[in-house]
């Protein structure tokens, strides 16, 4: 590599200094550009499926806004402290950096556990995902969102363990990096999960 | 080039896209449930409203246009949410002469 180009790369962020980060994290870019397609698959099922309730509870009868702002609002702040996770990152403070990241971490848990809740709550009202077409299409895309929620959570707690045991170096650097890019998109998803599914149910 | 070495000392861009996704989940809420506007208003506003929260999102927290391959991204998320759209749309629109 010329000269010119290393020290260029010098000024960079950790994780855009090789060229090899700098590819993945476009790559993954890309990847959250397929996401965003297989959520607008199930956003369509959902919106065209909602009204067919049959026998079952209408989504006017069974969302709660309580319920739904308390799980919007610990999405919202886990991606919050996510961001501050990487703004440590950037000054190279590690401690400020695993700190946000385990804050994120437990919001996360805590999105989790209230979903969860709220889906057994549902089932013993007796609106589970074979009642009716509504509830299938909701199960799924709530669902699917929830379960990479989880796959989310997995996933930091794996790299905090690296970065404790390596250290930050431009790999690690890139890995947490990669890992925020998933969490944020997590909540763009639910910011219309939040809007599409339980807004619109509960004004129509 | 956005992300370069020169670093602020306080997370200002993050704290503003937080408090204004507050803002605009609360504005959403009011709209939907208590604003009384007709249903078509209401549809229309919370969607804007969530557009404007995702977009927040991508670029206060995602960094969407940083680094030498930001416009490369930016226009992959633009043209992902097109997608998006088309197969939202296309399908309540299609289905309606359906079910």
């Amino acid at each position: 590599m010329g000269e010119a180009a290393h020290r260029y790369e010098e000024t960079l962020p950790l994780e855009y200094r090789t060229q090899e980060s700098r590819l993945n994290i476009l790559g993954f870019w890309i990847f959250l550009g397929a996401e965003v397609a297989l959520f607008a698959t199930l956003f369509a099922t959902y919106l065209v499926l909602f009204q067919r309730t049959g026998s079952g509870p209408t989504a006017g009868e069974l969302f709660e806004v309580k319920d739904v702002l308390i799980e919007t609002l610990l999405l919202l702040t886990s991606s919050f402290t996510c961001g501050l996770a990487i703004f440590e990152m950037r000054r190279g403070r590690m401690s400020g950096l695993i700190a946000w990241l385990l804050v994120t971490l437990l919001l996360g848990a805590g999105f989790i556990t209230f979903e969860i809740r709220e889906f057994i709550h549902y089932v013993h009202e007796g609106a589970t995902m074979q009642t009716s077409a509504f509830l299938s299409s909701f199960f799924v895309l709530v669902g699917t969102h929830g379960a990479h929620v989880s796959v989310g959570i997995g996933w930091m707690i794996l790299i905090i363990i690296q970065l404790l045991q390596r250290g930050l170096t431009a790999k690690t650097a890139r890995k947490v990096f990669i890992v925020s890019l998933y969490w944020h998109f997590l909540d763009v998803v639910w910011i219309f999960i939040f809007t599409l599914v339980y807004l619109l149910g509960m004004v129509i | 080039m956005g992300a370069n070495g020169h670093h602020e000392s306080f997370p200002w861009k993050h704290i503003i896209g937080f408090l204004l996704s507050l803002v605009l989940t609360f504005a959403a809420l009011w709209v939907a449930l208590s604003s009384g506007l007709p249903l078509k208003a209401v549809i229309v506003i919370i969607v804007l409203f969530a557009i404007i929260q995702a977009s927040l999102q991508l670029f206060m927290f995602m960094h969407v246009n940083e680094s030498d391959s930001g416009k490369v991204q930016t226009f992959n998320m633009v043209y992902s949410f097109f997608i998006a759209v088309v197969v939202v749309a296309g399908s309540i629109w299609v289905m309606q002469f359906v079910l």
